[in-house]
């Protein structure tokens, strides 16, 4: 219930953010969002079903691209593909965008299937390898289909979205349905599998056709993010979905906290609008005119590092943990702001 | 009931079962007892099909089980209580059981049945929101009983549900293993724990090394001079 009035008001702020706000910060809080739903896709595999996967970059690269060949008006198209060619069949093909999305969500997911199959055999490292090296074919693929994605020149003149209601609410429709997988039995098999493969085995779950669904679902919500990312940045590009994009999304989810839906949201906003925050440390400083030779660009990176490994060291479970915010502990929480945690416990 | 014929398992190219043979009539409590690597716990990874038989076959009310997987072992109501209890340690009490219940879907059938285990074993109620893993052992060994419950199961297979718990614990484990036997669930149990199990045994094989040394009732056994030196301690006059 109040996590219903928590959305309306969050809309509300959104619509506000929309208005009022100058586009530097409405572009944060969009980045936000986006980031949200991928940390939270990536979570799914990698914090509840404890299947290290880092393939998040090539899933995005597909939704991204889907939205890219086919959200480019009909017209625009030419000046978009002046080196080669765009394919015939795919030319006067266009979609919406939000029918691109989920397009996009759906190829993301059944490639992922495709990859799951051999793949997830794996386990710990191996899995984290060959999760990577596929995300990199992925995008190689892209680099050479010259006909279909324009290769290396990437694709210009998607319409640009910039609308913060609109990916608010794809952000809002994305939690709240991998919320409700998460808490149905499947999460709690997802979070059996993580713990003891052999004994949720014995329960009579299917380790294979869990860990499978899990890469499809994660991978179809990281395409629809990466669809909303290109939509975004009104450009793709193949270098956007390098490797170390999907380092990002590990650290939001390791920040928040691996295996807890609100850590990802709060780690998505910390990691995003931190970076942004710390631009400060970027910036020339004079102290009585003396110039601080530290201040310039890079230092923001060094000072971000040192954060999280300060977060890291302290909180090794991340902000959450495997924790959700809930209301009934804010409520505990804020009737007895010192005896919370206490009282908690009581209830049991 | 459940029969296995001339089972033999391999891992790489040592055979840990060489041709084992073993009955279990139905409501009944049938022990295996057997030093280190005699091969009793493959046995029960066999049945529950997480291992795969090299020879031999397995079938349950006259239905071959070697071919299936364990997802279907499960739906026939066979369940294992693994060894080492393998809870899951950062779910809550609450969880853990229902994930036991995981292939069924009746929710008021599931909803009775946390409340019977809860009868069986108050402490569990108890400590229904913590997480597992911060249970002592023998609530640990309650939890994974209790899981195993959660499937209805008809055949109940425990792999050493004494190990590590206090004497006392021990006790209570052999009491409710006596009292799910009793509510009509055949019990097959692996023990190391040879005094103990061969009590509340109907019959009880002994394994050596991979072959069934010898066989019997649980009374048969207890009183034999070999049994008595090998596994009860006792020395022979």
């Amino acid at each position: 219930m109040l996590t219903v009035v928590a959305l309306i008001v969050l809309f509300g702020l959104s619509c506000f953010v929309q208005g009022e706000v100058d586009a530097y910060i409405r572009r944060i809080v969009n980045l936000c969002l986006i980031y949200a739903i991928i940390g939270l896709s990536m979570n799914i595999t990698n914090g509840f079903a404890g299947q290290f996967s880092l393939g998040q970059a090539g899933f995005m690269a597909i939704g991204a691209y889907m939205v890219g060949i086919f959200t480019v008006p009909v017209n625009l198209r030419a000046d978009v593909f002046y080196a080669v060619p765009m394919n015939p069949h795919l030319v006067n093909i266009y979609m919406p965008l939000w029918l691109a999305l989920i397009m996009g969500g759906i190829l993301a997911a059944l490639v992922a299937g495709l990859i799951g199959t051999p793949v997830l055999r794996l386990r710990g490292d191996y899995l984290a390898i060959a999760t990577l090296g596929f995300s990199e074919i992925i995008r190689i693929i892209i680099t050479n289909a010259n006909t279909i994605t324009n290769g290396a020149l990437g694709i210009k003149n998607i319409p640009s979205l910039n609308d913060v209601r609109y990916i608010f609410l794809a952000t809002a429709v994305s939690y709240i349905l991998m919320t409700l997988l998460l808490s149905s039995s499947y999460g709690r098999a997802f979070k059996a599998i993580r713990e003891d493969e052999i004994a949720a085995e014995a329960m009579g779950i299917n380790l294979f056709h869990h860990k499978n669904l899990a890469f499809m679902v994660s991978a179809f919500f990281a395409g629809i993010g990466g669809g909303l990312y290109g939509a975004l940045l009104g450009t793709v590009d193949p270098k956007n979905f390098l490797f170390t994009l999907t380092y990002n999304f590990l650290l939001i989810i390791v920040l928040g906290g691996m295996g807890s839906v609100t850590g990802s949201m709060l780690g998505a906003v910390i990691v995003t609008a931190g970076l942004e925050y710390l631009r400060v440390f970027d910036e020339p400083l004079e102290i009585m005119g003396v110039a601080i030779p530290l201040f310039r660009p890079g230092l923001r990176m060094v000072v971000f590092s040192v954060l999280l490994m300060v977060c890291v060291l302290f909180w090794r479970h991340g902000i959450m943990g495997t924790n959700e915010f809930t209301w009934d502990k804010l409520i505990n929480f804020l009737k007895h702001p010192k005896f919370g945690r206490k009282k908690e416990v009581q209830r049991k | 009931m459940l029969k296995v014929r001339d089972l033999v398992v391999a891992y790489g190219g040592i055979e840990a079962l060489k041709g084992i043979s073993i009955d279990v009539p139905d409501g009944q409590i049938i022990t295996l007892i057997g030093a280190n690597g005699a091969g009793k716990s493959t046995l029960l990874r066999t049945i529950m099909g997480l291992e795969k038989a090299k020879s031999g076959t397995i079938t349950y009310n006259d239905e071959e089980l070697n071919s299936l997987n364990s997802q279907h072992i499960v739906e026939r109501g066979i369940t294992l209580v693994p060894e080492g209890r393998r809870i899951f340690p950062n779910l809550t009490v609450l969880e853990n059981l229902k994930v036991g219940a995981y292939l069924r879907k009746d929710k008021a059938g599931i909803a009775e049945d946390i409340k019977r285990i809860y009868e069986l074993f108050p402490r569990l109620e108890e400590r229904n929101w913590q997480m597992a893993g911060t249970l002592s052992g023998g609530e640990q060994q309650m939890l994974a009983v209790g899981r195993a419950m959660m499937c209805r199961p008809k055949l109940i297979m425990m792999d050493e549900p004494s190990l590590g718990l206090a004497p006392l614990v021990i006790k209570e484990i052999f009491r409710i293993i006596q009292r799910i036997n009793e509510a009509g669930t055949t019990v097959l149990l692996v023990e190391q724990n040879a005094n103990m199990a061969l009590k509340v045994a109907h019959k009880a094989y002994v394994l050596e090394t991979g072959r069934i040394r010898m066989e019997g009732t649980g009374r048969e056994l207890l009183e034999n001079e070999e049994i008595k030196e090998a596994y009860l301690g006792k020395k022979k006059k």
